[in-house]
């Protein structure tokens, strides 16, 4: 067995469950909001996707940016309409009304599209593969990898580096205050949800691509999400990609020595640095 | 008159009454119900204690738990293994289903309380997956695929030649009626012990928890060790369920055992379709869910839908659930907790 080649398959693995993890890290910093449907809602986004491709026949990548704008109004939509009313001191509400909508999804899709396995084609991509002498590294994986570095860029940009991110910043601190302000929180958090779900659309793109998907699979996404999300440490994106590298990196070594184990593998690493670091190893946020 | 502090009411002491008759009624009822209404009993009764001991957790401790399924699946599992390593009888073998809950309710509730808030249900959904991954490895019960309970253990239970004496009834019907009878009693005893526990000082100390940590703590309500106790009980109750429900059902595998959706969906909605924080709302909650699930069980997913949906409008739009808006009209509350202050000159003005 290849230690190095396994490590690095592991690594490059974090990089889809960082996407998973990056839109449920926005919405819960901004609004302390956990998304127990943010797993079905991946999928969904994949199954949004295979439609495109189905009904046009053109590109995955292409797909995904049509993808993008709907997902983006269907988040902006369901914060609006449902989210909003829930969200307050008592965190059973939202918990419980996401839980429900996870329920629905995950049957809406099973009714639609039925229980088969799907996959999105990528055509040539899917094997293609770079050879660095050590190790041989897949083609999409490396893609996964990147688009994970570029979605934590470009949201940390937004978040420090533009107006919209300091209102999330300032709603995310005082909503009472920023809207002394001018701010609508309001407004903020459905345009977070509604950002939240484009990321879900990239993540769902490469969920698509690299695997078999089916309506079910969804809550397990969630739970390696949050794995991530907490191992990284609250309020750190970066710490996300971290999070997401070792539980990937946990699994192919797990599968590698048994492949029963490659999921139980990742669930013990989690456990393990909530025993040692329990705010996660880079905290930010302290709530 | 003296004054008196009391938490009866008219309301209440009639439904004890009827509670009394009822549970009279429902241990007669194998005397003239057929197999089938038993069986229907038995789940209604099965999922009205899994739906009290969420209740318990997320309505008065606040801990909103979606892994309550480790604690069924353990409670399956323990069962069976007693049964068929060591050749327990599977009544008996029933106690080693809560004990082993209980066992595993420890390390998880260390685990799941480093987690704040929303956090915890997912925490403790990890936890459930890791027991559900880690049974699926143990080979001498099936593995990944379930086990049967065997003959000699499923055809001999305690009780069970007697109750086919008694009622001329074959050997599976007998270990329904046995499961029935012992579902009643778990029951009762769980209805009973949460009344019981809410009206104790612990009660006061978990309301006041609820209602507001940081106030409870000022008073001297040790808010964390009250967290504890809600936990490890509910997890000991859930895990008997577990034992009970998969004792009735004689076969077991990881998959239906560990299902989110059987042991932690359905209760959710039961518990929020009826109304959450009271010991009502299961009951009216657990036979809603009966009508809904006899009625359009068969339409499968659609029926998922539309439970998830019901759930979401109810959350929205009566956070109190059925209960709720039946006890907010009238006032009437068939489990009281509050206390309140009779007698004396209070008593000619009404409250």
């Amino acid at each position: 067995m290849n230690w190095i080649d396994t490590i690095a398959q592991g690594v490059l693995l974090g990089g889809l469950y960082a996407l998973f993890a990056a839109g449920l890290s926005l919405v819960f910093g901004i609004m302390r909001l956990v998304n127990l449907a943010h797993g079905d809602l991946i999928v969904m986004g994949a199954y949004l996707i295979l439609l495109v491709v189905s009904v046009t026949g053109i590109n995955p990548f292409l797909a995904a940016l049509i993808a993008m704008p709907l997902m983006f109004a269907l988040g902006w939509g369901l914060q609006r309409v449902v989210l909003n009313r829930v969200l307050g001191p008592d965190i059973l509400p939202p918990l419980l009304v996401t839980f429900g909508l996870s329920i629905v999804v995950q049957n809406v899709l099973l009714q639609g599209f039925s229980a088969d396995s799907q996959r999105v084609g990528a055509g040539a991509l899917e094997t293609a593969s770079v050879d660095l002498g050590v190790v041989t590294l897949g083609v999409m994986p490396l893609l996964t990898f990147a688009s994970a570095i570029a979605v934590i860029v470009c949201l940390n940009w937004v978040f420090y580096r533009t107006s919209l991110g300091r209102a999330f910043r300032a709603t995310s601190d005082d909503p009472v205050t920023a809207s002394l302000m001018g701010i609508k929180p309001q407004g903020i958090f459905a345009m977070a949800t509604g950002i939240a779900m484009i990321v879900v659309t990239i993540a769902a793109l490469y969920l698509g691509m690299r695997a078999n998907f089916d309506p079910t699979i969804g809550p397990a996404r969630l739970i390696y999400a949050f794995e991530a999300v907490i191992i990284g440490g609250l309020g750190s994106l970066w710490g996300t990609l971290a999070g997401g590298v070792i539980i990937g990196v946990a699994q192919t070594l797990g599968a590698a020595i048994n492949p029963e184990w490659q999921i139980l593998a990742g669930h013990i690493a989690f456990l393990v640095v909530l025993l040692i670091r329990p705010r996660g190893l880079f905290p930010r946020a302290f709530d | 008159m003296a004054y008196r502090v009391e938490t009866r009411t008219t309301a209440s002491s009639l439904a004890a009454v009827a509670g009394i008759v009822l549970i009279g009624v429902l241990i007669a009822f194998p005397a003239f119900a057929g197999r089938g209404l038993i069986q229907d009993l038995f789940f209604i009764l099965t999922m009205l204690v899994l739906a009290q001991f969420w209740n318990l957790l997320a309505g008065y401790g606040g801990l909103v738990s979606v892994g309550q399924q480790a604690f069924v699946g353990l409670g399956g599992y323990a069962m069976f293994g007693a049964a068929i390593l060591w050749g327990w009888d599977p009544v008996a073998a029933l106690v080693l289903s809560g004990v082993a809950a209980l066992l595993v309710a420890v390390p998880t509730a260390f685990f799941a309380f480093r987690l704040a808030g929303a956090y915890f249900a997912i925490g403790t959904w990890v936890v459930a997956e890791v027991v559900r991954l880690l049974v699926a490895q143990w080979k001498a019960v099936g593995g990944g695929t379930g086990t049967s309970l065997p003959r000699e253990a499923s055809g001999d239970m305690w009780g069970q030649a007697a109750i086919e004496a008694l009622f001329g009834v074959r050997s599976a019907a007998a270990r329904d009626i046995l499961a029935y009878w012992l579902a009643l009693a778990l029951c009762v005893a769980t209805i009973g012990g949460i009344y019981w526990l809410l009206r104790t000082k612990r009660g006061l100390a978990l309301a006041a928890v609820r209602d507001n940590a940081q106030a409870a703590r000022a008073v001297g309500v040790d808010a964390g060790a009250m967290k504890w106790v809600v936990f490890l009980t509910a997890a000991f109750g859930t895990g008997l369920a577990g034992g009970l429900i998969y004792l009735q059902k004689g076969r077991i595998s990881p998959d239906a055992a560990f299902s989110v959706t059987d042991w932690t969906a359905y209760v959710i909605f039961i518990v929020v379709i009826g109304g959450i924080g009271t010991i009502e709302g299961p009951i009216i909650g657990v036979l809603v869910f009966f009508l809904l699930q006899s009625f359009f069980a068969d339409y499968g997913s659609i029926y998922l839908m539309a439970l998830g949906a019901i759930g979401i409008v109810i959350m929205l739009f009566a956070p109190r659930g059925l209960w709720g808006l039946f006890s907010d009209k009238t006032g009437i509350q068939l489990f009281p907790i509050r206390r309140r202050l009779t007698g004396g000159r209070l008593a000619k003005s009404k409250e």
